[in-house]
């Protein structure tokens, strides 16, 4: 209520989201999230099998067969830019496209069936098989059929606990963090630690960012042992247990998974990002403070000074050109939000809006100790939250997925895609230049300049 | 010629289709102040969503009842009902369309007995709530398509007295075909209602102050009027009648139907401009005349390099059928004829159409990628036309893709795609001639090298030795 007030009302609210909004500085509450979307609100959230999806979809050898009906499969047919340096198998849509028989009498058999049929056709490794809503309710049990088609073929059948009603995205990562554990297996817990070998964790590999990274350590002289899961296989990731340490980047999506990692096969791990020169720099010093190889450290240096003279320049330059625009950000998880706030303090833009669809309540606290004062923050807007206070706070531009950008253009806002299917890399050095460029980009095409205020 | 139906199989390898709500939404877009909610949970509607902006370059809000673990366990009534309160207030439409999901449908929500409670206890009087059953696993979105307009038409139309406009149904055509439509009814100076008409409404020009609901739509007056109506064209003709508006209203109340094609082709133009003629009693515009003109003078310029093309075709039926038809009279002749729906009367319709022919077709009903992919390389086709999703032929095995139909998400501007009438079909023409003539520039100076120069090297050699 306060935020809206202080923000001067907007013709219509809901009384249900008021908790969800904040103005920094102007509330003593905490900020309502991690909550189920209130209904007919619009919320721009997705599902869990989307979060599951997410996470697991970079599998490159692994055959994903979204077991429910065709829609789900549909929508998520090779949408995201997860780069491959092997296998393409990833980048097909299999589904069981349940039919309304299948529904009353149940899906196992269909599934059984499928499995046998991608088997023969395929000879993959290893199948994810993902749980959409209805097969929680018409209660196939996925896990026996998983079972008996990995005993019958020998190979790993992995069920994701996917359906899309028991909570959000937030819970998608978790299942698919599950299914990764699974993969790793128990008996990993034997592995012998290589030194000087790290997991990356949270990076999808989109326009080869995973590459970039692993370039990085290949300079320090670290050993990159598999992404979680970008660029990733069946054979690589079952090795997870070897490294000595976890490096986890989009936490949103990952923490949880290297939770368990320490627990269960003794490997710390390290929060990074890699998004924005300064982060990035940073998030390298650690990992080599981490190893405490002088050798290590040195070379970082060496790295960093060499990346930096290179770019730094060309980021500063649009730094002047930006400098007094301001920013409204809408994505997904609280980690993305928090790297987006300081890449834009980095090239001189205040941000003046700031919200995602599942940020957790420490991202929040985070967040609301970056931005200054009168930022409005929320948690799973909808539509006409974000058009009133883009509006009302003057932002120059969004940064958001797919669904928000024609939402900003139509208010004559410039737009960065920040989703899963880019094409260019902003992790890393040379990330910072492709976002500052991008946000030049458009913040100063010569098309605003038709359409007036 | 043979087809095939492939809807025993068991795994739906890259689908050629969507479901059924999807579909829903669309016609609900093209009627003035409406939106829509879907009951199910929330991640169907926000996919849905994000397919349709994604053509369109355009908002797509349309809400959820998000149901939650125990909504689907205890009934998701309560939800569905603080979801249309929520709408209701933020959006004030004028209309709202209430959609299934696979997940509303399986636990057996009883839609129609909400709804009308809620319209009692908010004294909402009659206020429209169209009520569409669309469970995802029981059609494609194309039959969603056409059970929506049905629905509402049928929620709408009252018993009228006669007067001289006619009903137009379009199916998922984009909004610059439907305008394409409408400026060839205003030259035959007849007045109609065009349903569902998203022409403005899914492709908006900038303009200040944004609106939440976009201006434009089939007026919800109009359609209360369809039912006096001097006669309904609806092209349609490959659906179902049980889901056919135009049946309906021929059933209902009378009015004579002209179940046409999509105006796409010099023949399926013809018989829109005929019925037209007849309905309107006015001559064709010499101007359309000389659009017919072009139209011919295009064909001929191009029909010999129309002739290279083996064309692989796949979408909606309805398409379909109108590029099929286009294809055969400029001698792209179809090797393969696909579509991941039911394909309605569509294989009916295309065996006629295939009487004297002598060439191979293959037939695809409710099929898949894999499926197309393996008899498009089996039939050497060189030209796909259909919608992004076929881009998966042209990235595995090189059959360059005209983009065609719903939805175009990998280049900009489906909404803005010009195929029917005269001057539609001359630049959808074009697009195919020019695909084909690109392809063949691209590649004939090596093939050839290849084919003839190779051999004569060796030839020289042997001579030589
Ligand atoms: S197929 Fe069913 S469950 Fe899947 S997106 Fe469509 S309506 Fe939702
Ligand atoms: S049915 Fe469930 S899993 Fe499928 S898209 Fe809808 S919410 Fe997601």
């Amino acid at each position: 209520m306060i935020a809206m007030k202080e923000a001067g009302l907007p013709d219509v609210f809901i009384k249900e989201r008021e908790d969800f909004i904040h103005t920094k500085g102007k509330q003593k509450k905490q900020l309502k999230c991690e909550n189920d979307s209130v209904a007919g609100c619009v919320s721009q959230r997705a599902c869990v099998y989307c979060g599951a999806r997410v996470v697991l979809n970079p599998v490159t050898d692994a055959v994903h067969l979204v077991h429910g009906p065709i829609g789900c499969a549909s929508y998520t047919w090779d949408i995201r830019g997860s780069l491959s340096s092997g296998a393409e198998l990833y980048r097909f849509s299999f589904s069981t496209d349940l039919k309304e028989e299948d529904v009353i009498f149940g899906g196992e058999k269909k599934l059984a069936r499928a499995i046998d049929e991608l088997v023969l056709k395929y000879n993959p490794k290893l199948i994810f098989v993902y749980a959409t809503c209805i097969v929680g309710v018409i209660g196939d049990d996925l896990e026996a059929v998983c079972k008996a088609a990995a005993r019958k073929h020998g190979i790993k059948v992995i069920p994701v606990q996917s359906s899309g009603f028991i909570g959000n995205k937030s819970a998608g990562y978790r299942a698919a963090c599950d299914a990764l554990l699974r993969l790793i297996g128990p008996t990993s817990r034997n592995e012998t630690k290589e030194s000087k070998c790290v997991n990356y964790l949270g990076d999808f590999n989109l326009a080869g960012e995973v590459w970039i990274i692993g370039n990085y350590l290949k300079q320090m002289g670290i050993k990159l042992n598999v992404a979680f899961t970008g660029d990733s296989s069946c054979e690589t990731l079952k090795t997870a247990a070897r490294a000595s340490l976890n490096i986890v980047q989009c936490a949103g999506s990952m923490i949880y998974l290297a939770e368990k990692m320490d627990e269960i096969y003794d490997i710390p791990y390290l929060n990074v990002s890699f998004l924005g020169l300064e982060d990035t720099a940073e998030s390298l010093r650690k990992i080599a403070r981490f190893f405490g190889d002088l050798k290590i450290i040195h070379k970082t240096e060496e790295l960093i000074k060499k990346e930096v003279n290179a770019y730094s320049g060309t980021v500063q330059s649009y730094r002047e050109k930006l400098k007094g625009k301001k920013a409204a950000i809408y994505v997904g998880g609280g980690f993305k939000a928090i790297s987006l706030v300081k890449q834009f303090s980095e090239i001189g833009i205040d941000v003046v809006m700031i919200g995602t669809q599942t940020g957790r309540q420490e991202e929040y606290e985070i967040i609301n100790e970056l931005v200054d004062e009168g930022t409005v923050i929320l948690d799973d807007a909808n539509p006409t939250e974000l058009e009133k206070f883009m509006v009302e706070k003057g932002a120059h531009l969004l940064v958001g997925g797919v669904k928000e950008r024609p939402l900003a253009y139509k208010l004559g806002i410039a737009f960065i895609d920040h989703n899963h299917d880019r094409k260019h890399p902003l992790s890393g050095f040379a990330g910072a230049v492709n976002f500052a460029r991008e946000v030049y980009s458009t913040v100063c095409s010569p098309v605003w300049k038709y359409i007036g205020t | 010629m043979d087809k095939e139906t492939e809807n025993c199989r068991n795994v739906n390898e890259n689908p050629c289709n969507m479901c059924m709500p999807m579909g829903a939404i669309l016609p609900f877009k093209g009627v003035e102040q409406s939106m829509v909610i879907i009951h199910g949970s929330q991640g169907c509607s926000t996919y849905m969503r994000r397919h349709i902006a994604e053509h369109f370059n355009e908002p797509i809000d349309v809400a959820s009842s998000s149901l939650n673990e125990k909504g689907t366990i205890y009934g998701g009534e309560a939800s569905l009902i603080k979801g249309l309160d929520n709408l209701i207030k933020l959006y004030n439409p004028g209309l709202v369309g209430v959609l299934t999901t696979c997940l509303a449908e399986t636990i057996g929500e009883d839609v129609e007995r909400i709804t009308s409670k809620y319209l009692k206890e908010r004294e909402l009087g009659d206020f429209p709530l169209v009520t569409v059953s669309t469970p995802g696993y029981g059609g494609a979105h194309t039959d969603g398509y056409f059970l929506a307009v049905k629905r509402m038409v049928a929620r709408l139309a009252k018993k009228t007295e006669k007067h001289s406009r006619i009903n137009v149904i379009v199916p998922n055509l984009s909004p610059a075909d439907i305008r394409e439509i409408k400026r060839i009814l205003h030259m035959f100076k007849v007045e109609f209602t065009l349903c569902p008409d998203f022409s403005d409404t899914l492709d908006r020009p900038f303009e200040r102050p944004y609106k939440k609901i976009p201006g434009g739509g089939t007026k919800l007056s109009d359609i209360a009027e369809m039912p006096g109506a001097a006669a309904t064209i609806q092209m349609g003709i490959t659906v179902d009648d049980d889901i056919s508006p135009g049946r309906y209203l021929e059933a209902e109340f009378g009015v004579p139907l002209y179940n046409l094609p999509v105006p796409m082709g010099i023949e399926n133009t013809d018989l829109f401009i005929d019925v037209l003629k007849q309905l309107s009693g006015n001559k064709v515009p010499e101007s359309l005349e000389r659009e017919r003109g072009r139209l011919l003078d295009c064909m001929i310029d191009s029909h010999k390099y129309n002739f290279q093309g083996r064309s692989v075709i796949f979408g909606e039926p309805e398409n379909v059928y109108a590029i099929f038809k286009t294809c055969m009279e400029n001698g792209v002749y179809p090797v393969v004829v696909a579509t991941g729906s039911k394909p309605g009367k569509m294989i009916e319709l295309l065996n006629n159409e295939l009487n004297n022919y002598r060439g191979e077709v293959h037939f695809l009903n409710e099929t898949d990628f894999a499926q197309i992919r393996k008899k498009s390389i089996r039939m050497n086709a060189n030209i796909a036309i259909g919608h992004s999703d076929g881009r998966y032929l042209t990235e595995r095995e090189g059959i360059p893709l005209v983009r065609h139909g719903f939805p175009i998400h990998d280049r900009v501007g489906g909404q803005r795609l010009l195929s029917v009438g005269y001057v539609g079909t001359t630049m959808f023409l074009d697009r195919i001639t020019n695909t084909l003539l690109e392809n063949k520039y691209n590649s004939y100076r090596n093939s050839m090298y290849q084919k003839y120069y190779k051999k004569l090297k060796v030839a020289g050699q042997q001579l030589q030795g």
